[in-house]
């Protein structure tokens, strides 16, 4: 398969995905995203999306039977569980991390909030067997379903030329991730106005919004805009003064944890999940090292506004929150301690309640239009 | 499955790598110990620059870099014995600066010992600071090492007492780094008479480590990466075995190796030397310097500034260096060479090349 026709084929499930009727366009990605590259030995074919969707929706995948992985990533909630702080599992148990959008994962270097996994398809195998996700006490439920099914045996023998035993969880989180790859979503009024260079595409308060963006309010640092594409993420970890905050007292005994003892990611995907204070440690849990105390991955700001609430606790409800977040230096209010460890680079802004605004009115000009379209037509409905 | 483990292997086995060249406490790398029960490791803050802005304000910048270092240190497992600040405390040596950072060095949960800078000196000449921390300058022992502690920045009478109309003008010209009203550092007659007299006491085969602000090595005059007497303390050190000497002020990472001493700097919490000409968007509060160069991150405040912890365990010294935003290094004494050597980039093919453009 030519990567030519793997972007047309992406940019058309995208659109399929958000639910909106438009004809195909020339084979590329979305305005204002790079191509996304699949690992070499997974290559994306039209049959393995959509079995890899089958499986991303597929709740017996989970000790009660109710949970897939679509129900806090939620198609029409751009991929998150949006307006929940942090997500459902098994039994509604609640995990300490807030669902991220899958839109545009295909472009992380890392997966989780913390980066404690490195692609699409490893990330795959542990919300399964999370005890506050999915439940399963192993993969072996997942493998007896898919091998037994016939519908999975049909798709796994076209897609991958394997049955019965030769099934593993390899196939399945390669399908899942193929699927996963597919969810990109560019084409927004900023790239319209930025990359597709239509100066109407943005509002005076947007365009002033994005001045700060860049310079005054800092946000470019890390929320990174290229020349030709924006991730809006540097696809790296700041401890920006969110969680940290409220166990500050408590941070040697629990760091100690981590520090005297080396715990396997499976340990720590468990740990981080189940425990909240142990949580707001962040990065340290997976680098063991002293810069990553409370650090987490600089999500995308793209389509931002469709998944309040926001930061990886959920903890800030608006978008406005999160903004005067960082306008008071790392913390959510004015005179709060200042977390020891805080990113070097976080610092008080002295924004304006004006310039809050505008730059607020730019992060919403970060919605991909299919999706507005989409969302627009949704809460009509309701 | 077996690509998929590999490609999990190989994530852990980075992170692993990055863990280990970072300041990961558990998985240091120890030096072959004549007895453990003589191994021990100290933290080593220094250059802080605590700035005053007026009322309660102060350099938020500065204030961050020795939050960060001091909680760190608490962190450190195993625990250090004990902390060393190597000067430079305060900016322009006033109560309220030396104040302001003994309150936040107070945060540190170890015996700390405290080495003058010339921020730290030159207001009133040492007064308040020696009434906040004690001597300027003594000697320690500590697990079989015997460690000094000097005021390396005294300089000319003349230049002290007689040149300048206030002492807030001689704290500021002596504040410049490269200023040419500045003066030469010294440890001076009666001090050198005192190290004397104390080194005397100590056998020749005893580790010892001597503290102090400036280099005690002759580096750049023109920004005082010098101390005028530094061969003639550098002789009273010649018969001992083992001889280290530590120092702060040139916030950047250096190691040499002068007949039988071995001499390392450390970083500072404040910034780096040398820093960029311009810094964008506020305020910066940085010092003049008509030296210009790049540095990696300018958004990060924390880049290129760091603090270190040091494993003592042989009598010589291995300098492991916390660096913000980069990777950590080790600069441990090479028994084969008879030198301090980086552990990682010490041979040329391995060292980062720097960024040549903007």
């Amino acid at each position: 398969m030519t990567s030519k026709w793997l972007g047309s084929f992406l940019a058309l499930s995208l659109l399929g995905i958000a639910g909106a009727a438009v004809a195909v366009g020339p084979p590329a990605a979305p305005l204002g995203l790079p191509p996304v590259a699949a690992p070499a030995d997974n290559p994306a074919s039209a049959e393995k999306i959509a079995l890899g969707k089958k499986l991303f929706e597929e709740t017996r995948f989970s000790s009660t039977g109710k949970v897939a992985c679509a129900n806090c990533h939620a198609t029409d909630k751009a991929f998150t569980d949006s307006p929940l702080t942090t997500s459902l599992g098994i039994n509604d148990l609640t995990g300490t991390r807030n669902s991220p959008t899958l839109l545009n994962a295909a472009h992380f270097s890392t997966m989780f909030w913390d980066g404690r996994s490195p692609s699409l398809e490893d990330q795959a195998m542990h919300p399964f067997v999370n005890p506050v996700e999915m439940g399963l006490k192993d993969h072996e439920p997942i493998l007896a379903i898919v091998r037994s099914d016939p519908e999975y045996s049909k798709a796994f023998k076209q897609v991958f030329g394997k049955t019965g035993e030769a099934v593993t969880m390899k196939e399945v989180t390669q399908a899942i991730a193929a699927f996963e790859r597919t969810l990109v979503a560019g084409n927004s009024p900023f790239d319209r106005f930025y990359f597709g260079g239509d100066s109407a595409a943005l509002n005076a308060a947007q365009k002033r919004g994005f001045d700060l963006f860049v310079n005054k309010g800092r946000c470019l640092s890390c929320h990174a805009v290229e020349q030709t594409t924006a991730l809006f993420t540097d696809n790296r970890f700041h401890n920006i003064g969110v969680g940290i905050n409220e166990i500050q007292t408590d941070v040697p005994a629990l760091a100690r944890e981590f520090l005297k003892t080396k715990a396997t990611m499976a340990e720590v995907d468990i740990k981080v999940l189940s425990d909240k204070r142990t949580s707001e440690l962040g990065r340290l849990a997976v680098t063991r090292t002293f810069e990553d105390i409370g650090s987490f991955k600089t999500p995308t700001l793209r389509n931002v506004a469709l998944t309040a609430p926001y930061m990886h606790n959920g903890s800030l409800k608006t978008l406005r929150e999160a903004v005067i977040h960082y306008n008071n230096g790392g913390v959510t209010k004015q005179g709060e301690r200042v977390n020891d460890f805080l990113s070097g680079g976080i610092r008080p802004l002295d924004l304006t309640d004006k310039e809050i605004d505008d730059l607020v009115s730019f992060l919403e000009s970060l919605t991909s239009l299919e999706l507005a379209r989409s969302d627009k037509a949704g809460r009509k409905e309701k | 499955m077996r690509d998929f483990n590999l490609s999990r292997r190989q994530f852990l086995k980075s992170t692993a790598a990055v863990a280990a060249a970072g300041v990961v406490p558990t998985s240091l790398v120890k030096v072959a110990l004549a007895s453990p029960a003589e191994s021990f490791t100290f933290a080593y803050i220094s250059d802080a620059h605590i700035q005053h802005i007026k009322g309660t304000s102060f350099v938020r910048n500065w204030d961050r870099g020795l939050i960060r270092a001091a909680a760190e240190t608490n962190l450190l497992e195993p625990k250090p014995d004990f902390v060393l600040f190597g000067g430079d405390l305060a900016q322009l040596g006033t109560k309220a600066e030396l104040d302001h950072g003994a309150e936040i060095m107070s945060a540190v949960g170890y015996k700390t010992y405290y080495v003058m800078g010339e921020h730290d000196y030159y207001l009133d000449l040492g007064e308040y600071w020696s009434k906040l921390f004690g001597p300027q300058y003594y000697s320690f022992d500590h697990k079989g090492v015997h460690f000094v502690v000097l005021n390396s920045v005294l300089t000319f009478d003349d230049w002290t007492f007689n040149r300048w109309p206030t002492a807030e003008q001689r704290m500021l010209e002596m504040a410049g780094l490269d200023n040419p009203n500045g003066s030469p550092f010294m440890v001076g007659d009666k001090q050198r008479e005192w190290l004397k007299a104390n080194l005397d006491k100590v056998s020749k085969g005893t580790p010892v480590v001597v503290v102090s602000h400036s280099p005690l090595q002759k580096i750049y005059k023109g920004w005082n990466f010098w101390t005028e007497d530094a061969e003639q303390i550098q002789a009273l050190l010649k018969p001992f075995s083992k001889a280290t000497v530590l120092y702060g002020h040139v916030h950047q990472i250096h190691y040499n190796q002068i007949g039988n001493i071995t001499f390392h700097s450390v970083m500072a919490t404040a910034w780096p030397w040398p820093y960029p000409q311009s810094y964008a968007q506020a305020q910066h509060h940085l010092p003049e310097i008509t030296v210009p160069i790049n540095r990696a991150d300018p958004f990060f405040e924390r880049d290129a500034t760091g603090w270190q912890f040091i494993d003592a365990a042989t009598g010589r010294v291995t300098m492991r260096y916390n660096l913000y935003n980069n990777t950590g290094r080790t600069v441990a004494f090479n028994t084969t060479t008879g030198r301090p050597e980086d552990r990682i980039y010490q041979d040329p093919a391995r060292r980062i090349l720097p960024q040549l453009h903007y």
